[in-house]
């Protein structure tokens, strides 16, 4: 194939007992990317990994892998391997056989199986750990165990699956570090899973961020950070203010009782449209420079700064400041006009086109079935 | 605090039934009682051990080769029961663990004696052969129908422990096998069997150990021509009144039976840690 996917989803659905999985999921993943399948539990994205895997046969739509279609081809002929989430390490078998595994199926010869075993061993940091039973290892380690097995064979894709969930924060911190590293040493695609938006964040190229087997926004970290296509996007990456509001024209809109200048247009007059607004971008200042006045609730310590709620109204907003705010004050917040964004109201979750890049699916093609 | 009555009554329990009437029977092998008095001998051990007369080691060693053949035919058609059993649907699985299980509700005496009318001469399973104008077998009172007959009455055994660890098998581990390359077939040889290889043991010691002390089996569809190591002892209790010898084969049987449970557990014990 001309272009450098090297898997495509095409209109894959999957239902378990009636329930709708994936509903008509399209996805491309570029050849060396690490690429981030994100959402809440039951959005689809294990789904996704497990029909990319091979696990799992999709009820329709095609899986292509470097332009061939694989849909029905089982897990053991496909080219790409799997980080499991409880690593799925065999416990008869100690560190070194268990990275082995793929190699012996392969009946290479022994001299190769134990070059490629250490130069795994050494490419996850656990040289001197051969002879040692897997189940006497510790979390952190089993993990590195269970990459080191998959890369083994070579896949020219590596589906992880939750990998970090078992782990304490600060090793989940070193191994994400870890794996963004390993991802570019071996230098393959990495499809990784999870439902931790800062683990998505620190070391995806892409995100695709999905809800209710839809996806919602495939994108670099920053954009889906930054400009969210809807309200529920923004509200899982990420804290967020969202309000209710009205369009009142091109780049004016009003909510909580003010109108704002911003950047958006494009909307019907008078449209209901829904207004987001990160707590970053809210800037502590006096009561009469701020275009949003209102009275200090609470204000925490959260580490980096403080997380401050102001009470404007029947609306409380969240503000992050390195400063401290008394709560009882009356102060101001200034919000510049490129820090409202502006979505549709997010009334169906449905109504969203599964890939941006795509020509838009019509309502209708959706329903079928 | 709260559990030390437990504690004591289970201790109290496991002397009086289990370590008591082992004594007992150490005692006995180790004893000769001439009217009333009593003396420590260890004749009974060196009549068994005789080599100019082995008689009772030709017992021994083919009371081992015939539960040996029963348990690995168990074996054979256990572990293919077992996994058919475990890959069926849940409730068609629970189902057909119950017909396995049933024969075992009934009294095991009765069931051999089923298999008696069923294997006799005249039996059910020759007249309908007869019927058919097929050869009658001739297989009761051979070594045969007691093969059978602990097939039968001990495959449960084999089964169960091999059905618990399949139902319970970590799928995610055939999915890492197959993920990795392994065909189903290699998946099979190389993680289902090795991880059900605990389960395989306890089920040959399960058979085996009933299959080798048996005499109920035996006598009734062995008849005089097959007796093993249990009909001699047996006969040393209620025929000969013979407590001090038939006590010394006891302890002997035994000491094979825990040397050969230490081996397979030692050998599997190695296998892990490899």
């Amino acid at each position: 194939m001309a272009n450098n996917n090297i898997i495509e989803l095409v209109n894959v659905t999957k239902s378990f007992d009636g329930d709708i999985v994936l509903d008509h999921i399209n996805l491309k993943i570029k050849d060396g990317e690490f690429i981030t399948l994100l959402g809440p539990s039951g959005c689809g994205k294990t789904t996704t990994l497990r029909i990319i895997g091979g696990f799992l046969y999709p009820d329709s739509g095609s899986v292509f892998f470097d332009g061939k279609n694989i849909t029905n081809v089982p897990p053991y002929k496909r080219h790409l391997n799997t980080v499991f989430q409880k690593y799925a390490l065999f416990p008869f078998l100690n560190v070194y056989e268990n990275v082995a595994f793929g190699l012996r199926i392969k009946k290479l010869p022994e001299a190769k199986i134990r070059a490629k075993v250490l130069e795994m061993l050494e490419l996850v940091n656990l040289v001197g750990f051969e002879k040692r039973g897997v189940t006497a290892l510790s979390g952190g380690q089993q993990q590195r165990v269970a990459i080191a097995r998959a890369l083994a064979n070579e896949p020219d894709v590596l589906l992880l699956d939750e990998p970090l969930g078992a782990l304490d924060l600060k090793l989940r911190k070193a191994m994400q570090i870890e794996l963004k590293r390993i991802q570019q040493q071996a230098d393959i695609t990495f499809i990784y899973v999870t439902h931790d938006q800062e683990e998505a964040l620190t070391m995806s190229d892409t995100i695709v961020v999905m809800n209710k087997g839809h996806i919602q926004q495939i994108g670099s970290p920053e954009s889906v950070y930054n400009e969210p296509v809807n309200a529920f996007v923004a509200d899982f990456i990420g804290e967020s203010n969202q309000l209710d509001g009205i369009m009142l024209e091109d780049y004016r809109v009003e909510f909580n009782g003010r109108v704002y200048q911003c950047v958006d247009k494009g909307f019907a007059k008078r449209e209901p449209i829904e207004v987001v607004i990160r707590p970053e971008d809210l800037k502590l200042c006096r009561p009469e420079e701020g275009n949003i006045v209102g009275v200090v609730k609470s204000c925490v310590f959260m580490g980096a700064n403080f997380s401050i709620e102001v009470e404007q109204g029947d609306y409380t907003w969240t503000a992050h400041s390195i400063h401290y705010a008394q709560p009882g004050d009356t102060i101001g917040l200034y919000l510049e006009p490129d820090a409202i964004h502006i979505m549709k109201e997010f009334d169906n979750d449905d109504a969203y086109p599964d890939d941006p890049e795509e020509e838009l699916l019509p309502p209708e093609e959706e329903e079928e079935k | 605090m709260k559990y030390k009555g437990i504690t004591y009554s289970y201790v109290v329990y496991a002397f009086t039934f289990f370590l008591a009437p082992l004594l007992l029977i150490l005692f006995y092998s180790l004893t000769a009682s001439d009217g009333g008095s009593v003396s420590f001998t260890l004749e009974n051990f060196t009549r068994f051990f005789d080599f100019s007369n082995p008689q009772y080691m030709k017992v021994l060693g083919n009371s081992f080769r015939i539960a040996g053949i029963a348990t690995l035919l168990c074996l054979l058609l256990g572990y293919p029961m077992a996994y058919i059993l475990a890959s069926l649907k849940p409730r068609l699985r629970a189902f057909l663990s119950l017909l396995f299980i049933l024969p075992m509700w009934m009294n095991f005496l009765l069931r051999t004696y089923a298999w008696m009318s069923l294997l006799e001469t005249n039996g059910i399973i020759n007249t309908l052969l007869s019927k058919l104008g097929l050869p009658a077998l001739q297989i009761m009172y051979t070594e045969k129908a007691v093969i059978l007959g602990m097939v039968y009455n001990f495959l449960p055994f084999m089964i169960l422990p091999i059905y618990n660890t399949l139902i319970k098998l970590d799928p995610s581990l055939l999915n890492a096998s197959d993920d990795l390359g392994a065909s189903p077939w290699q998946t099979f040889t190389r993680v289902t069997l090795p991880l059900s290889k605990p389960a395989i043991l306890s089920g040959i010691n399960m058979v085996f150990m009933p299959s080798v002390t048996t005499f109920v089996i035996s006598r009734l569809l062995g008849g005089s021509s097959t007796a093993l190591i249990g009909d001699i002892i047996e006969k040393q209790f209620k025929l000969v009144d013979d407590k001090g010898f038939g006590s010394a084969m006891s302890v002997i049987i035994m000491i094979f039976v825990f040397g050969l449970v230490a081996l397979t557990r030692e050998k599997d014990s190695e296998e892990v840690s490899l």
